[in-house]
């Protein structure tokens, strides 16, 4: 089986988020820079389909130069190469198309992806991708076993999940439990070094741009309500925030 | 030049979060002097259909064929850009969901659409077409300007409060047609498992939610009776679900579902950073923890430092006696 697993690098999820040039430039100043969550569980799952039954897992990043560490780990953690198109990971559709243009030239049985990145959150990269190849997309997808050409998913939906057989090729985006993380061993890391990491130059446009950030309002102060007194909170909720 | 809103049904019925969806794009047609037309796949009563009407709906296109009843991203994705294409439409809009999103993502390709998610609010068009978006999962906006000809949006809950005319302003429903992939039928959806009888999460207006400071699966009683009173849903953090004492779909935070409801009552909950991630977009935050230094109270509007076991119970009691 041939798979392609897509990873995007964004902030370590504890980051403290800021902007300079007056709120119209991302401050990565400082912070570290880590797999996707998502991804990671999406690579997790690849490199054990690998495991059991054989293939191989290319991972691919839009990204610049500056991605390459968090490559490099998905390559210690099992991918046997990698690929990374040029480019800033401008908007959704740019990146999908990225994608799409590798993976019609490899011809892999699935392509792999988190349900969404934690910076910009869109998780629509998948499904952009899948129609652009004309084949199905499914996610978030928290379960994956593989018999043949066959794909047995469990997808979760607002309230519960549901059940999926669909035949390969297909596109997915992941989430847990479909696998637990891996963590690099020192073979990894030491083999990661010489697998092969091909860069690739871009095409194609962006349809979306930013043009500003901005944060939100500041939270006022915690009301301390004593534990004796606990039920005048309901009163609170009711009059003063009128929530309820 | 039109809008269409994408709606989901629950039973029949349009879904609280397309309701919502279909009032913001009647707000933007008023901007844009245009009509609001609606799309929704599946079987629902023409009664139900009509209530769009209420938010703001010009028009319903019911597209409803017994093939359609399990929802299938592929041909609904189909059915959208057929009827984008035949109204017309120039935005395209639906509430995040784990069935708009891949729908809508998969029509943005079929039109070379610039897709944008999580907005907040309605466009600025005062140069072009610029909307808030809430990005790093609620701890930041971006505004995003989208320069192609259609545009899709992903209405954050809470973006607007609808408010439903109370002139019941009925809408006529038409019955849609479109000619789907038959290899959308391939996939197929074989069990659907979903609690019963309860607002799901991203829906939810009330939510209690519990932490480690639980201390284990047969202590949820207390949170389940809160929420049985208030007729909130229940939620939990990353480790409990890990931990298998709850459901995977109650897991809330930057790994789990995001939620904004209107009051969400943390309990036995420590506030890491990630858990904040998908609960900071919350009206009103009550944090109830036995550390007055727990990292969740610099994030809450109320808070009770005790013991979960004794403050829950008094909250209970409180809420009966309203
Ligand atoms: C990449 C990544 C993604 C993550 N995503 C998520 C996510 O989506 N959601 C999420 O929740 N976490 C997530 N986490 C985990 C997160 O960092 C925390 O570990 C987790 O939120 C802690 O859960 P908790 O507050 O239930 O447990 P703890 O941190 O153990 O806190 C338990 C709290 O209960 C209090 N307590 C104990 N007993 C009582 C009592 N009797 N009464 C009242 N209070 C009591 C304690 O004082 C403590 O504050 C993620 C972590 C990583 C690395
Ligand atoms: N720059 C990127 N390079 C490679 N894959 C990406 C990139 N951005 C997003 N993806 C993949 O697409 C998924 C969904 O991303 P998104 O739709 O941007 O939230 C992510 O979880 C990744 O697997």
């Amino acid at each position: 089986m041939k798979i392609l697993v897509c990873i995007s690098s964004v902030p370590d999820t504890t980051s403290k988020i800021s902007f300079t040039d007056s709120e119209t430039v991302f401050n990565k100043a400082g912070l570290q820079f880590i797999i996707g969550p998502y991804d990671d569980y999406a690579l997790a799952r690849a490199v054990e389909l690998k495991e059991q039954s054989g293939g191989t897992v290319t991972v691919l990043n839009v990204g610049t130069v500056e991605t390459e560490p968090q490559i490099r780990k998905a390559l210690a953690i099992g991918a046997d190469d990698a690929i990374r198109v040029d480019a800033e990971p401008t908007d959704s559709y740019f990146v999908a198309e990225q994608i799409a243009n590798i993976a019609k030239e490899g011809n892999y049985d699935l392509i792999m992806m988190g349900r969404e990145t934690t910076d910009y959150n869109s998780g629509v990269v998948h499904g952009i991708v899948g129609e652009m190849l004309g084949i199905p997309s499914f996610s978030p997808v928290m379960e994956l076993n593989i018999d043949g050409n066959q794909a047995k998913m469990t997808r979760e939906i607002e309230g519960g999940k549901e059940k999926l057989e669909a035949s390969l090729p297909l596109v997915l985006g992941c989430q847990e439990p479909i696998a637990e993380w891996k963590i690099p061993n020192m073979r990894g890391i030491m083999t990661a070094r010489t697998k092969p990491l091909n860069v690739v130059a871009p095409s194609g446009d962006s349809l979306t741009s930013i043009s500003a950030y901005s944060m939100p309002p500041a939270k006022g102060a915690c009301k301390m309500i004593p534990a004796e007194d606990a039920g005048s909170l309901i009163n609170l909720l009711r009059t003063e925030a009128k929530v309820l | 030049m039109s809008i269409l809103v994408f709606v989901e049904l629950a039973d029949g019925e349009i879904k609280k979060s397309s309701q919502e969806a279909i009032y913001y794009g009647a707000q933007l047609a008023k901007m844009l002097g245009t009509e609001n037309n609606v799309l929704a796949i599946g079987e629902a009563g023409s009664d139900n259909l009509a209530l769009a009407g209420n938010f703001g709906a010009t028009k319903v296109l019911h597209a409803s064929d017994d093939k359609y009843k399990a929802a299938n991203i592929m041909a609904y994705s189909d059915i959208l850009t057929a009827a984008a294409k035949q109204t017309g439409a120039t935005v395209i809009i639906s509430a995040k969901s784990s069935l708009a999103d891949p729908v809508t993502a998969r029509t943005a390709a079929a039109l070379k659409a610039g897709i944008v998610g999580n907005v907040t609010a309605l466009p600025d068009l005062s140069n072009g077409f610029t909307v808030t978006r809430s990005i790093f999962t609620g701890k930041a906006f971006a505004q995003t300007s989208i320069s192609t000809d259609i545009k899709i949006l992903g209405i954050k809950k809470n973006a607007l409060s609808p408010v439903a005319s109370t002139d019941k302003a009925v809408v006529e429903s038409e019955s849609f047609h479109a000619d789907v992939n038959a290899k959308a039928f391939e996939s197929k959806v074989t069990e659907t498992v979903k609690a019963k009888g309860i607002i799901p999460l991203p829906e939810a207006d009330l939510v209690v939610s519990g932490g480690r400071g639980m201390k284990g699966p047969d202590h949820w009683q207390p949170i389940l009776d809160l929420a049985d009173a208030l007729g909130a849903t229940t939620a939990c953090s990353k480790p409990v679900s890990d931990l298998d004492w709850r459901p995977h779909h109650e897991h809330v935070g930057q790994t789990g579902v995001k939620i904004a409801p209107n009051l969400y009552i943390a309990c036995g909950i420590s506030g890491a950073i990630q858990h904040l991630a998908g609960v900071n977009s919350s009206k009103v935050i009550v944090v109830i923890n036995t550390d007055p230094e727990a990292p969740f109270f610099k994030a809450a509007d109320y808070g009770i430092v005790g013991d979960v076991f004794d403050v829950l119970p008094k909250l209970t009691a409180a809420v009966k006696a309203l």
